[in-house]
């Protein structure tokens, strides 16, 4: 099941990437894209960011403001213009990974460590955080 | 070892006071939460979230006008009014009467342990002949509000006497445990009771754990019902994904021992009221 869930997701990143500007409704133009950014599938970030807000998941609406959330918790930062204060979405994904490693007081969950989420669960958040 | 040294670090204790004793940490803590709240007044610990919290106060004052652990206090004073099977009661085994909550808990030389005011309660029905009470839900919340509300204004004085090593020991293994991170969550009891005091998870605010003991047992709107300190342990122990320890065994009666001394110099006030 898992499996066949994988793939149509693979599918429809393949599919959203060769229709993307269609799919999206941005206004179809023929020019080149000027920053080659891969574009990332919006199910993609829909899945991550039910995964942020999930209360058995991520539950990062536990300890971050997120615009989108409701009753937000206020142990950590603002979850605001992650794009601008991670350009590197590497950085950003450690520091969901393993917080700890960064600052070993850190009262923030090592989600991938302590596998409380999958690898491809914190790939998706990362790409959701990565919106805000 | 090293972790808690680095842990304690957070209560800007230095180099030569962690390995201070008891008195050292409680003014530590004092010191820490007093920096972070200096507006409230000691005495105001009993009340914990609600010390802090404004909003969440005026609730738990609405509450406290019809108070919710009322009937179980009246439930609990028939429980120590009642003989047992053989005639006798709590009243032979307590001749002091039902207001001793203060005296627990305390280091038991005899059996080298912490003795907590239910564990004594139990002892009581045992040497009776009668069936012992679960720890953290059921009747021995009445018995132990009716103590608690007969107890109310006496002083918390937890001792660790100085004559008996194995004491010490007990509260050092409680406060290891307070500072240990646990769980698949990684968290500590201090990760949130003292590095985040104040702040919110969610639309909880946490609260200091100078005055955590004082109150108990606690009418939680959560569980509809009263519930004992243990049980509220392993609530807190539960959240983190860590395994619940047993309630009354010895890892959770050296952590209340700890947690206890905290508090010590404030009213006791229970039963008290929670969300
Ligand atoms: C229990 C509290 C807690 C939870 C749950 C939590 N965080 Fe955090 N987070 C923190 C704290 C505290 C910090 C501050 C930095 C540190 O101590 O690591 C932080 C920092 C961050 C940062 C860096 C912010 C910055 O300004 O640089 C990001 C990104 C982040 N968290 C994302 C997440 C995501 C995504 C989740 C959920 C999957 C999450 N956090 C869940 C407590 C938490
Ligand atoms: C993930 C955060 C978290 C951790 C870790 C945690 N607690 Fe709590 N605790 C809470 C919250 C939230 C509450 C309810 C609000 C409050 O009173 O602080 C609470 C309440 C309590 C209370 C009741 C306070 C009262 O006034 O009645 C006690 C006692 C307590 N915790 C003890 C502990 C102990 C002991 C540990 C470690 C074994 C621990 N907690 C670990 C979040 C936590």
């Amino acid at each position: 099941m898992k499996k066949t869930i994988r793939l149509v997701s693979t599918l429809v990143i393949i599919t959203s990437a060769t229709w993307l500007t269609g799919c999206t409704g941005t206004p179809t133009t023929t020019e080149e894209p000027k920053a080659m950014a891969p574009q990332v599938d919006p199910a993609i970030i829909a899945e991550g960011k039910a995964i942020t807000m999930g209360r058995t998941k991520g539950n990062c609406l536990a300890c971050h403001m997120i615009e989108e959330g409701e009753s937000p918790g206020n142990i950590g930062p603002p979850l605001l213009a992650m794009k601008a204060r991670y350009p590197d979405k590497a950085k950003l994904r450690a520091q969901i990974w393993d917080p700890t490693a960064v600052n070993p007081e850190s009262a923030m969950v090592p989600f991938g460590r302590m596998q409380v989420l999958t690898e491809d669960e914190i790939d998706k958040i990362v790409e959701y955080i990565w919106t805000l | 070892m090293k972790k808690i040294l680095i842990t304690l670090a957070i209560l800007a204790f230095s180099a030569a006071t962690a390995q201070a004793g008891p008195e050292e940490d409680r003014t530590a803590f004092i010191k820490h939460y007093e920096a972070r709240f200096p507006s409230v007044p000691r005495e105001e610990y009993v009340n914990g979230a609600y010390a802090i919290d404004p909003i969440g106060r005026e609730n738990w004052e609405a509450i406290e006008e019809f108070p919710p652990y009322e009937p179980f206090i009246d439930a609990g004073q028939t429980m120590w009014e009642k003989p047992f099977a053989n005639g006798k009661g709590y009243k032979d085994c307590f001749p002091d009467g039902p207001a001793i909550a203060h005296k627990y808990p305390h280091w038991d030389k005899e059996k080298g342990m912490v003795m907590t005011l239910p564990l004594a309660l139990n002892e009581c029905l045992k040497a009776n002949g009668e069936k012992p009470l679960k720890y953290k839900k059921g009747p021995i919340n009445n018995i132990l509000s009716y103590i608690a509300f007969q107890s109310r204004g006496k002083v918390i004085n937890v001792v660790v006497p100085a004559d008996d090593p194995r004491a010490m020991a007990a509260y050092e293994e409680g406060k290891k445990f307070y500072f240990t991170r646990r769980g698949q969550l990684n968290f500590s009891c201090a990760s949130c009771h003292v590095q985040n005091t104040g702040l919110k998870v969610r639309t909880e605010i946490l609260s200091p754990s100078v005055g955590h003991v004082t109150h108990w047992p606690v009418y939680r709107s959560k569980w509809g019902t009263v519930g004992t300190l243990h049980r509220r342990f392993s609530g807190c122990n539960n959240n983190i994904r860590a395994k619940a320890l047993k309630a009354q065994g010895e890892e959770y009666r050296n952590l209340e021992y700890f947690l206890s001394y905290l508090s010590n110099g404030l009213e006791l006030n229970g039963p008290g009221a929670r969300k």
